[in-house]
């Protein structure tokens, strides 16, 4: 069987190409994101209403929702992003896995500490060895990991292949947190989106968190974008096209 | 102001403003952390790379 991909597609495996690409997407999606963030969040923080329960510490998944789905999507593109260097030798996919590393990392950080922020007044513990937290937590630890191992290594493709085996390993942490409210009994609530199921809360509360999630995913693509954009520019400098760039800037 | 009778009812947030407001401040920092530590790659590249050239030019 052969898959066939657009043009598109394969033109990204040329640096020169994807960095004039990046560079017409960057600014629309920029501007996406920007709307999307700025929208969501006065939403949420003001217009969204209080639940009768938890109060307006509720307020508070309008952060942590997305970033915690971010944190595993991106860890998905990351792995794939490996895998499809280390099969078909693509240096892209490289440059693509290393800049979703330092993301997902921080973004993984978001969803751990704004969901301990939401912990303290709702169960009343900022932590819980509870095994969607845990596993959040090996989430974080992987993305550390990985960004270690990368660094540790002075060949930049042999630093590529072993970053690219340690996340396809880590992969499989990722149903692991999915199935995590599942599986065992914690106290993390299950998914509050779920593709097959119309949403447990009211549109006007589950409205902003989807403005919110389109807008992480936004800003996702602007930050994977540039940092692969500086990273392969250093990673071709001695070509005649980036020289050619340098100049220009002078 | 929409889910709230005043501004500092909004600031308040019940009584779990701190939380609500730690949460938002954390997230934004995030995001600009991103954006300045990419800003940041991004001149610190073009700074050397136009110096190592200047010295391949002088050299030649």
């Amino acid at each position: 069987m052969k898959i066939k991909f657009p043009q598109w597609f394969y033109q990204l495996a040329s640096p020169r190409w994807f960095y004039n690409f990046t560079g017409k997407l960057l600014p629309w999606f920029s501007i996406a994101a920007f709307l999307l963030l700025s929208v969501g969040m006065i939403w949420g923080l003001m217009f969204a209403p209080e639940d009768y329960q938890q109060g307006n510490s509720f307020r508070i998944i309008y952060v942590h929702v997305p970033s915690a789905i971010l944190a595993q999507s991106c860890y998905m593109f990351m792995a794939l992003a490996g895998a499809i260097g280390l099969i078909w030798k693509i240096k892209m996919a490289h440059v693509m896995a290393k800049s979703a590393a330092a993301f997902g990392a921080s973004i993984a950080v978001m969803a751990l500490a704004t969901g301990a922020i939401w912990g303290k007044p709702t169960w009343g513990a900022w932590w819980v060895w509870d095994a969607r937290l845990t596993a959040m937590l090996v989430l974080f630890f992987l993305y550390v990991g990985i960004i270690a191992l990368h660094s540790a290594f002075e060949n930049t493709q042999s630093a590529d292949k072993a970053s690219a085996v340690l996340a396809l390993v880590g992969v499989v942490n990722i149903p692991i947190i999915k199935y995590s409210v599942e599986w065992w009994n914690t106290l993390h609530q299950p998914a509050t989106f779920k593709v097959t199921e119309k949403p447990a809360m009211p549109p006007e509360m589950w409205m902003p968190l989807l403005v919110m999630v389109l807008g992480f995913y936004c800003f996702f693509a602007v930050i994977l974008m540039s940092r692969a954009r500086t990273e392969v520019l250093t990673r071709e400098q001695k070509s005649s096209w980036v020289k050619e760039l340098v100049m220009e800037k002078v | 102001m929409g889910a709230f009778e005043s501004f500092t009812d909004f600031l308040q947030m019940g009584k779990h403003g701190l939380y609500v407001w730690l949460s938002y401040g954390l997230a934004l920092l995030i995001f600009g952390y991103n954006i300045i530590s990419v800003a940041l790659a991004k001149r610190q590249f073009f700074s050397k790379a136009k110096r190592r050239l200047r010295r391949e030019q002088t050299k030649s």
